[in-house]
């Protein structure tokens, strides 16, 4: 009898590690898996093969086994300016776009979350509404918008505002609207679930202990919204780092960021190890900025 | 019950026409929408009064707290706070601090930082605040949790912290809703005195929202009844006990026998009632004033009542009936007693002594009560 239990226990074990094991598999393969095939093109050259790199171990004659590290692509990347400006200008689009999409999606989401529960089911519906059309016909949408005869300068000539067409078209202004008009709901929805948990007796008790009501939003609103912006941040700022789509199709010649560079060298230079050398450095940035993310959040729920 | 008369408040200010009201309410009403919550509600707080709102559960308690607060403003109506019109005040210029019913202590923050919070928004120099945060975290005895996370608190604790952040900016009025409503009949009693220790101490005007009548007549130097968005009656504990004025009231605090009758004699110095309730007619010992053929009650207090086995020997107020049920609480005993007429009576007795003449269920038993004891009520 005892033995039974104990191989009862024995399997319900197993399945529980299984069950446990599934995400690392995930991860593993997913992963894992994937970040050192990359990291290991990055230390290989590229070269007329398939695939189009040399292979990093060879057997040399008499049985001698040569692993190459070629640390050029990563020198590379030092030695010439246009990767240093592009990665800069990534993170400083980057960083930009957040700050200009939490501009505008804090109080949005603020508006959301205060508005009555009737208000508040529309308009979050209206906030993932565009996602129901695909991002490329979105961008192409403004693209039609932007354009010297396009809907924009059109009106505003036929209203007599302006008589030239304005160049909106191929300008950071332009792309810098597409990346925060595409990522407005990853900012809203997780400052939105934030702020709809907030009690808003907070509020009014800052407000009874003497501040007015900018100052308990910042004391008290503000400081408990913590963990919300910090995701939004996170979901804007990640991807907009590596925007390929966005910059190419509505800014300008000198909008030259990491993404663009990464599929010249992938499709137009078919150079895979420079390219997985630039997809390995952007990694090492963005993750200590996961990393400090996933901090401040676990160290938020502590309180 | 331990009521608190006369202790604060010094004297009686509501007694004295000439008395200047410290917080007066002149004719408030607030509708949300069509829905009246306070209805034409007009009162008069005296200077270190401990005023108590007690009512059921939804009958506008909250929302009059909140409009003295600032968090609501009036449908109609003005407000006043020591005199001075604070109707379109907002809160954080008004002088009263609210206790909120759930304590809103900020979760950001420790125990210090919540209660230095308001004395840090009023610019007070930094060696004030520490000083005044360390003496009023003494006096609520948390001297020794001043840097704890709020979340870390037990409920008495944060009860504690509420009332220490609200109370350091030294308001003029504090508004507490339901302040131990959160605290399990232990706590809850023991919190009480002290409560009215610190309000003695610091000598700050008390206005407390609550739906339980034993904290009223504990804390209370008057108490406002409401109903339905109006308050009842307001008046001192014992006032409220002993001379409720109207059925709702009477049966509201405590608990209350009624007797529907009718004027059958009207003297000045007594009156007599006919209730067929009873099967009988109630002296009453003081004249009222009342329409003679208007519907009325006898209201009696269980515990006025005598019960005996033999015939008392009065005539008057005296009537008889079964022993339908005995409940015994300990330090009294209530008895349930059915009149011929089928009507049930609630009579209460303390055990003063361990054998005292038993009364058993299904015996018959007179009751009688002095002249003195009945109020009568119009409505
Ligand atoms: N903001 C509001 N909007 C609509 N109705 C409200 C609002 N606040 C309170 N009420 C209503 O007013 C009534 C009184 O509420 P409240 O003052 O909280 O009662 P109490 O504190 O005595 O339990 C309730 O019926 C409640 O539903
Ligand atoms: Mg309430």
């Amino acid at each position: 009898m005892r033995r039974l239990l104990r191989r009862l226990e024995g399997t319900r074990v197993s399945s529980r590690g299984l069950v446990v094991a599934l995400p690392y598999l995930w991860l593993i393969a997913f992963f894992v898996a994937p970040f050192l095939i990359v990291l290991k093109i990055s230390f290989s050259h590229a070269a007329l093969a398939i695939p189009p790199y040399k292979p990093l171990v060879v057997w040399t004659s008499r049985s001698v086994l040569e692993i190459r590290l070629d640390l050029r692509n990563y020198l590379a990347m030092f030695a010439h300016r246009l990767y240093g400006d592009a990665f800069l200008n990534s993170l400083k689009v980057a960083f930009l776009s957040t700050v200009f999409s939490l501009a505008i999606g804090y109080p949005m989401a603020y508006g959301i979350a205060r508005a009555g529960a009737r208000a508040r089911n529309i308009l979050l519906l209206l906030v993932v509404l565009p996602f129901w059309t695909s991002q490329l016909l979105r961008i192409y949408a403004w693209v039609g918008l932007f354009k010297a005869n396009g809907l924009i300068n059109e009106t505003l000539i036929s209203l007599g505002v302006i008589h030239q067409p304005l160049t909106l078209l191929f300008t950071p202004f332009a792309m810098y609207v597409g990346i925060v008009y595409s990522y407005l709901p990853y900012v809203i929805l997780p400052l939105y679930a934030n702020l709809e948990k907030l009690d808003w007796q907070l509020v009014e008790a800052a407000q009874d202990l003497g501040c007015r009501p900018w100052q308990a939003f910042y004391k008290v609103t503000l400081p408990l919204s913590r963990n919300g912006i910090v995701a939004a941040s996170m979901l804007v700022f990640i991807p907009a780092t590596g925007e390929f789509v966005i910059p190419t199709l509505l800014g300008g010649p000198n909008s030259l960021m990491m993404g663009r560079i990464l599929w010249d060298e992938f499709f137009s230079n078919r150079d895979w190890p420079v390219a997985s050398a630039i997809a390995i450095v952007m990694l090492l940035v963005l993750v200590p900025c996961m990393m400090a993310y996933l901090r401040i959040q676990s160290r938020g729920s502590d309180s | 019950m331990v009521t608190a008369i006369g202790r604060r408040a010094a004297g009686e200010p509501w007694n004295d026409p000439d008395a200047r009201p410290y917080v007066e309410l002149r004719r408030v009403t607030k509708k949300f929408g069509e829905f009246t919550a306070v209805d034409d509600v007009s009162l008069k707080i005296y200077e270190r009064e401990v005023f108590c709102l007690l009512g059921a559960s939804g009958c506008g308690k909250t929302t009059l707290l909140r409009m003295l607060g600032g968090f609501e403003s009036p449908t109609a109506g003005r407000i006043l706070i020591d005199g001075e019109d604070v109707t379109d005040v907002p809160p954080y210029e008004r002088p009263v601090n609210m206790m909120f019913q759930s304590y809103a202590l900020f979760p950001h923050m420790n125990v210090e930082q919540n209660v230095a919070f308001g004395l840090k928004q009023d610019r007070l120099p930094k060696a004030v605040i520490r000083e005044r945060v360390a003496a009023m975290l003494e006096m609520v005895q948390l001297g020794e949790y001043a840097k704890r996370k709020v979340g870390q608190l037990s409920g008495g604790q944060r009860q504690r912290v509420a009332l220490a952040r609200a109370l350091v900016k030294r308001p003029k009025v504090l508004l507490l809703d339901e302040p131990l409503g959160a605290l399990d009949k232990k706590l809850r009693e023991r919190t009480q005195f002290e409560l009215i220790g610190l309000q003695d101490k610091l000598g700050v005007t008390f206005l407390v929202v609550t739906h339980d009548q034993e904290e009223a007549m504990t804390l209370a130097s008057r108490i406002g009844v409401m109903d339905r968005g109006t308050i009842a009656q307001a008046g001192t504990p014992a006032e409220i006990y002993e001379f409720p004025n109207s059925r709702f009231v009477a049966d509201f605090i405590g608990s209350v026998n009624l007797f529907e009758g009718r004027l059958v004699e009207d003297e000045p110095e007594f009156v007599r009632i006919d209730s067929a309730e009873l099967g009988g007619t109630i002296l009453v010992g003081h004249g009222i004033s009342s329409a003679p053929e208007a519907a009325l009650w006898a209201a009696l207090r269980p515990e006025k009542i005598t019960m005996s086995r033999g015939a008392p020997p009065q005539t008057d107020n005296v009537t008889r009936g079964i022993v339908q049920d005995v409940a015994y609480l300990g330090d009294l005993s209530i008895y349930v007693v059915r009149l011929a007429t089928g009507k049930l009576v609630r009579v209460t007795r303390p055990n003063t002594a361990r054998h005292a003449e038993p009364v058993e269920r299904d015996g018959e038993v007179y009751l009688s009560w002095d002249a003195a004891s009945p109020v009568v009520v119009t409505r």
